[in-house]
């Protein structure tokens, strides 16, 4: 089922399950997730340009501090102008704040890091990619890359479900990036870093989820990174 | 329901991190050691490979600040072949880091905007829990900052230990850290800084293009590359590293791994001093020095001989087929009385009789048996089965007019071998033939019969008694007079 809103395209994701590289508990190895529907693509930088100029508060120049860094939106002209910055590439330097707030303005939610996985595990054929080596082969390879320098348009491969641009355009913003911070970091200091993170591990040789834990663990919510956008769902 | 219940949970925790940030995420609490002697503010001089930063020269502990940026780049790692490597500094291995003990280090470590990845700094050199990795996890387009005392002096690694660290360590996030001891190092003409790293590509040895990493690899310990300075040809060619006769040389040698122990030797080269796994044993005399993943080595060596010295794995199989060679080349005078040159090349044919020598035929009346048998394990593999001969390499004896002419000549040939320039039959050879004096008077004879009457040649039998006298006469080699 796909549906239009505000110009975006909405996939339907079926229900399944989400086995976290760090389980919360011995009894959350497997996380049921529930039917949910997420955009097709990421936001784009038309689609906040639109959010900013009917909500002005989240303008760069006007934006609370506490609620983004000072790299937020920098990519664009002016406040409420692109300039270089194309409107269909993915909207990036927008910290977890104002991509809720995006979503909000909606009727959207950030996916939760379960709904992300789940839609992200699927290859291009199967709804559970965990055991196609070359496809995650080639999620690694492309993580393994720099930034290209001049982001892509939105709207890549479409995956299992018809969603696009999960694996390597853009980082994407969860709701709940804290909880890969706090599982990954559970016990202080002891789990995260060298080679302790691969104890409790559910997937020791699944690097790819590996860097997107490591990742939303050096998060802060008003962090506005130039390789990290978001998409919502619902 | 369950995930109602846990998205509640997470808000609770955003919540936390829209206010104050949890403590070690902490990007904006600025922590200072104070020592009373920490007085001094340094900020130290990095360099990135083969080159060493000056020795400190300080006499007491100072406060210095240390400045890497975190840079993932693709560059060369071998002819056409290109790898995204991850950097501290922008090459591998990270840039060299030299202080002094008692220092109080204020490491600030910035993570280019256009990294993918999020990084850290576990420095051997600290003492502490994950070495500073935790002070130090630091996003894309963000700079972390934490202080350490270096407590111990020593040669230590540095390396990034985020997620999955073998991977981060893998695309080349290593580097070494000196901390001197408080007297500082004994003066030596020349410091190097080498650094063995293993790599793991998607493509063969020397496959061309832009190589991604490989996983399974790297799991199963099987690299295409184990490299010197992160690249085939950081250390040779023009980009060998350069000394003269006399100098005293050292090298700071880490192992960045991540999987391979490194065998370290130069070639031609013993270590005068080595400072085991960068410590403070001091042994002598080394030829090859092991250095494990995560660790390192102070070699120093004088230079005595000029001439290229290889540095290798002497895991040799690296050297030859996986990269890591590099070269010293060492200017100044020939020391031939230390290392001579090749004074001699000469032909070897063994010892010919791979029966055991001077085996007696015993008398049995059939000299040209007994002759043929000595032909075939002795003379047959220069000479050939129908004495032939071989091109302008070994003469021929069938209706050989050189043979047939000088019986006398012949068997002193035999027992003393010859050597220069022989015509036979209009043809000159310029080889040798070593003695065989080795062989019994009967196998002289017989053999001497056995030729002289074969393959078309007739002449008289040759006696046990006329090889007997000449061989009482002195067997000199022979040198033909032309």
């Amino acid at each position: 089922m796909i549906a239009a809103v505000m110009g975006a395209v909405v996939v339907a994701i079926g229900a399944g399950t989400y086995r976290p590289l760090f389980p919360p508990s011995p009894n959350e190895a497997q996380i049921a997730v529930a039917a949910f529907s997420m955009d097709k693509t990421p936001a784009t930088n038309a689609e906040l340009l639109a959010f900013v100029k009917a909500h002005p508060e989240w303008r760069r120049d006007r934006i609370a501090r506490i609620f983004a860094e000072p790299t937020y939106l920098t990519h664009w002209a002016s406040a409420d102008a692109l300039g270089d910055a194309k409107p269909d590439q993915p909207a990036v330097n927008v910290s977890w704040f104002a991509a809720r707030a995006y979503c909000s303005s909606r009727g959207m939610r950030l996916p939760t890091e379960a709904e992300w996985e789940h839609a992200a595990a699927a290859s291009n054929t199967s709804a559970d990619g965990a055991n196609d080596g070359a496809w995650r082969a080639e999620i690694l390879s492309v993580y393994s890359r720099p930034s290209p320098q001049v982001l892509p348009s939105v709207g890549g491969k479409t995956n299992f479900w018809g969603v696009s641009d999960l694996h390597g355009l853009v980082w994407e913003w969860v709701v709940d990036f804290g909880n890969a911070t706090s599982a990954f970091a559970s016990g202080a200091d002891r789990m995260r870093f060298c080679g302790a993170t691969a104890a409790g591990a559910s997937d020791a040789t699944d690097f790819a989820a590996f860097e997107r834990v490591a990742f939303r663990t050096s998060l802060h919510a008003s962090y506005a990174m130039k390789n990290l956008g978001f998409r919502c769902a619902r | 329901m369950r995930i109602h219940v846990a998205l509640s949970l997470l808000f609770g925790a955003s919540a936390v991190f829209a206010g104050t940030s949890p403590l070690w995420l902490s990007h904006d609490k600025h922590f200072t050691l104070s020592s009373p002697e920490a007085s001094t503010n340094v900020v130290a001089t990095l360099t990135h490979a083969p080159q060493v930063p000056p020795p400190t020269g300080r006499k007491k502990p100072a406060h210095v600040v240390v400045d890497i940026e975190v840079k993932e780049v693709v560059a060369p790692i071998a002819g056409d072949t290109t790898y995204t490597f991850w950097t501290f500094g922008g090459r591998v291995p990270g840039q060299f880091i030299r202080v002094r003990e008692g220092d109080t280090v204020e490491l600030h470590l910035k993570n280019s905007p256009d990294s993918k990845m999020p990084h850290n700094i576990d420095l051997h050199a600290v003492t502490g829990p994950g070495g500073g990795a935790p002070r130090t996890f630091t996003a894309p387009g963000h700079q972390t900052e934490f202080t350490f005392e270096a407590l111990r002096s020593g040669l230590y690694v540095y390396h990034c230990a985020a997620a999955p660290v073998g991977m981060h360590i893998a695309n080349g996030m290593y580097g070494l850290i000196l901390v001197e001891p408080p007297e500082g190092l004994p003066p030596v003409d020349r410091e190097f800084y080498v650094m063995q790293g293993d790599f793991y590509t998607a493509g063969g040895y020397h496959e061309k293009g832009l190589q991604a990493f490989d996983m399974q690899k790297a799991i199963d310990e099987r690299p295409t590359y184990v490299l010197f300075n992160g690249a085939e040809g950081s250390l040779t060619g023009p980009n060998a590293l350069h000394a003269k006769v006399g100098e005293r040389v050292r090298f700071f040698v880490g192992n960045g791994g991540p999987n391979m122990v490194s065998s370290f030797h130069v070639i031609g080269a013993i270590f005068d001093r080595v400072y085991r796994e960068g410590g403070t044993t001091v042994e002598s005399n080394v030829q090859t020095t092991l250095i494990p993943a995560g660790g390192a080595a102070i070699v120093e060596t004088t230079m005595r001989v000029p001439g290229d010295y290889a540095m290798v794995d002497h895991s040799i199989f690296r050297a030859f087929n996986k990269g890591a060679v590099g070269t010293l080349v060492v200017d100044g005078d020939a020391a031939p009385n230390l290392y001579s040159t090749k004074t001699k090349d000469s032909v070897w044919l063994g010892d010919g009789n791979p029966f055991g020598a001077a085996k007696t035929e015993k008398k049995s009346g059939d000299a040209m048996a007994s002759g043929a048998r000595v032909f075939a394990s002795t003379c047959a593999a220069c000479h050939q089965q129908q004495g032939q001969g071989v091109g302008r390499a070994y003469p021929p004896l069938a209706g050989s007019d050189f043979l047939m002419a000088d019986k006398d000549r012949s068997i002193g040939i035999v027992l003393g071998g010859v050597q220069g320039r022989v015509t036979v039959n209009g043809q000159t050879f310029d080889s040798a033939m070593p003695p065989h004096g080795h062989l019994g008077d009967e196998d002289v004879a017989n053999v001497l019969t056995f030729a002289r009457n074969s393959w078309g040649n007739t002449g008289a039998p040759v006696t046990a008694e006329e090889v007997a006298a000449k061989r009482a006469n002195g067997t000199p080699i022979v040198k033909v007079a032309q």
